[in-house]
């Protein structure tokens, strides 16, 4: 049982490396993860008094959020349309193998891109207070908006655009009610409510209370929230592909 | 002749049947794809699987290799479970629609189907090598497959079944709209692989192939099997469309030669006509009667026994009516 379990992780870790050489690795992926996020945090900010250390927390989950759910939703549909879907299938990885390969390349990637706002961040000296719980919260956070953008694929689709076009209409709306613009203190109770919803707002707030020096709500709760949706968001990927990925042939 | 006999180690096992299905079943809503098929395949065999489109071939082959579960009855793949990955690990697959990584090289594309197997890289970089080589592949290893044209892409998708050494291959219109020299490659592999043991599940709709290459085949039409059985056996079973292919040097109508007595049906085939009747022999004189006759000369005259082509028509329409 555990040599199979071993045996599925490391096949895991080889379509890991599959994705990212074949759909991570190519320089306009790698420049669009920086710089979409990045310029949609400038329209935002750009024009308002606002201090760095403010700025930085938002901006290091906008590009997290981003980089973890922008190729991720769409593998499934590229191997479909590509006809590899069916001979990965036929080999002897499961299912759950599978989805923890392509969140896994989505991690890394989304882990790589977001050492870039955190090098700019230290150059222009935005202090770190605490760097291992940053450090954690930005591992946890890559494997939770990863299994996300996993879910975002489920749909058993060979377009690539459709599930594009259903991922933006949901990843827009949960960077304006994450607290990357507004914080949480400064939200109406209706608003914090709407904000809870959503795992960017708790990675968010360990970023201002390692950066600022303080969140709205306790790490250990900012903590146990990421967890949570990151088990209940793989859990959930696994079992959608694990419906729909037969219908796709 | 290739050498595969140095790199595939022969099989060996006691039980006798590398295939064992029971009841088989799948369903698309109301359509029944697959309707509780039973069969079961030797070791060592080639065995064909045919049908026409649409009869729940690609299904089968689906549901063996464990991409699909069936809604009712069971396989079994070397004894393991259809689906198991003890079943996915023995079986090497060449899938109808499938395409290697067209972004990653030839190289690339083993060394990720034998690390998906768990086949040590020392062993895979060997297997690789020896592939490459044996399908003609060796100069273009290193480029990427997007450059490759059909009969090579197809050449390698069918080295990336075996680099796991499988004791089964379940090979899914392995040759189709292949040009010559690369069916021919195939065809020798198939046979290659078979003389060293291997087990071979050929879907295919050319039926000189399945007539050279397979032990026995097995007919499904509309999701059900309706034959199953050595290709001579099965031609032996439709005996009575024997037929006669005769030319002429110059015009003669099918009609008049539908007219002939004992002749069935007759098909213009290019420059000559084929006359489908169950006493070849009383049709020859009827031809050569006519000929005195007429002002025209028999340039070449053929009886042809019933070929599997003709018995998978024979039995598919005969199923459907």
């Amino acid at each position: 049982m555990l040599i199979t379990l071993l045996q599925q992780l490391r096949r895991a870790v080889v379509i890991a490396r599959k994705d990212i050489r074949i759909y991570y690795c190519k320089g306009p992926v790698v420049i669009f993860g920086v710089l979409l996020p990045v310029f949609l945090f400038l329209a935002f900010v750009v024009g308002r008094d606002l201090p760095i250390d403010f700025m930085m927390p938002g901006l290091l989950g906008m590009i997290l959020f981003f980089t973890a759910t922008a190729i991720s939703p769409a593998v499934a549909p590229w191997e479909t349309q590509a006809r590899t879907l069916e001979r990965l299938m036929s080999c002897p990885v499961t299912i759950p193998t599978i989805i923890l390969g392509d969140i896994l390349a989505s991690f890394g990637f989304g882990l790589a891109i977001s050492v870039v706002p955190i090098l700019v961040g230290l150059a222009i000296g935005v202090p770190v207070h605490h760097p291992i719980i940053l450090a954690t919260a930005i591992v946890l956070a890559a494997f939770c908006l990863s299994s996300l953008g996993l879910i975002f694929s489920a749909p058993p689709t060979s377009m690539p655009s459709t599930i594009m076009m259903l991922s933006a209409m949901v990843k827009f709306p949960i960077v304006f009610i994450s607290g990357i613009f507004i914080p949480l203190s400064q939200l109406p109770a209706w608003g914090r409510g709407v904000s809870y919803i959503s795992p960017l707002t708790y990675f968010t707030d360990i970023a201002r209370h390692c950066i600022q020096g303080q969140g709205y709500l306790p790490v250990t709760v900012d903590f146990l929230a990421l967890g949570g949706f990151t088990m209940l968001f793989t859990a959930l990927a696994i079992r959608l592909h694990q419906q729909t990925m037969p219908r796709r042939l | 002749m290739l050498q595969i006999d140095k790199m595939m180690p022969t099989v060996r096992s006691n039980s006798s049947a590398a295939i064992e299905v029971s009841d088989l079943t799948k369903r698309y809503g109301e359509l029944v794809a697959v309707d509780h098929i039973s069969f079961e395949v030797k070791k060592g065999e080639i065995f064909g699987f045919l049908g026409p489109n649409g009869a729940g071939k690609t299904t089968t082959v689906r549901m063996l290799t464990g991409v699909i579960k069936p809604d009712g009855g069971k396989a079994l793949i070397m004894g393991h479970k259809t689906g198991s990955l003890k079943a996915k690990q023995v079986a090497g697959v060449v899938p109808e629609t499938s395409n290697a990584y067209v972004d990653l090289s030839g190289w690339d594309n083993l060394m990720l189907m034998a690390d998906l197997y768990g086949v040590p890289a020392s062993r895979a970089r060997k297997k690789a090598t020896w592939l490459l080589d044996m399908m003609g592949l060796a100069q273009r290893r290193n480029e990427v497959v997007k450059t490759y044209s059909k009969g090579m892409k197809q050449r390698l998708i069918l080295a990336m079944a075996i680099i796991s050494d499988p004791e089964i291959l379940f090979l899914d219109e392995p040759t189709s709209g292949l040009d010559v020299q690369s069916a021919r490659l195939i065809k020798e592999l198939i046979q290659d692989l078979n003389s060293a043991g291997k087990m071979i599940f050929l879907t295919t709709h050319d039926m000189d192939e399945a007539n050279q290459l397979c032990d026995r085949v097995a007919i499904i039409n509309h999701g059900r099997l309706i034959a199953i059985d050595a290709p001579e056996k099965l031609r032996m079973a439709v005996s009575s469309v024997h037929s006669v292919e005769v030319s002429f040097d110059g015009e003669v109508s099918t009609e008049s030669l539908a007219r002939l007595d004992r002749v069935e049906a007759v098909k213009k085939l290019g420059d000559k006509y084929r006359l489908y009747t169950a006493k070849p022999g009383e049709v020859v004189v009827s031809l050569v009667n006519r000929v005195c006759s007429d002002r025209v000369r028999i340039v070449s005259l053929n009886i042809l026994a019933p070929s599997l082509e003709d018995a998978f028509v024979a039995l598919t329409e005969r199923k459907a009516k």
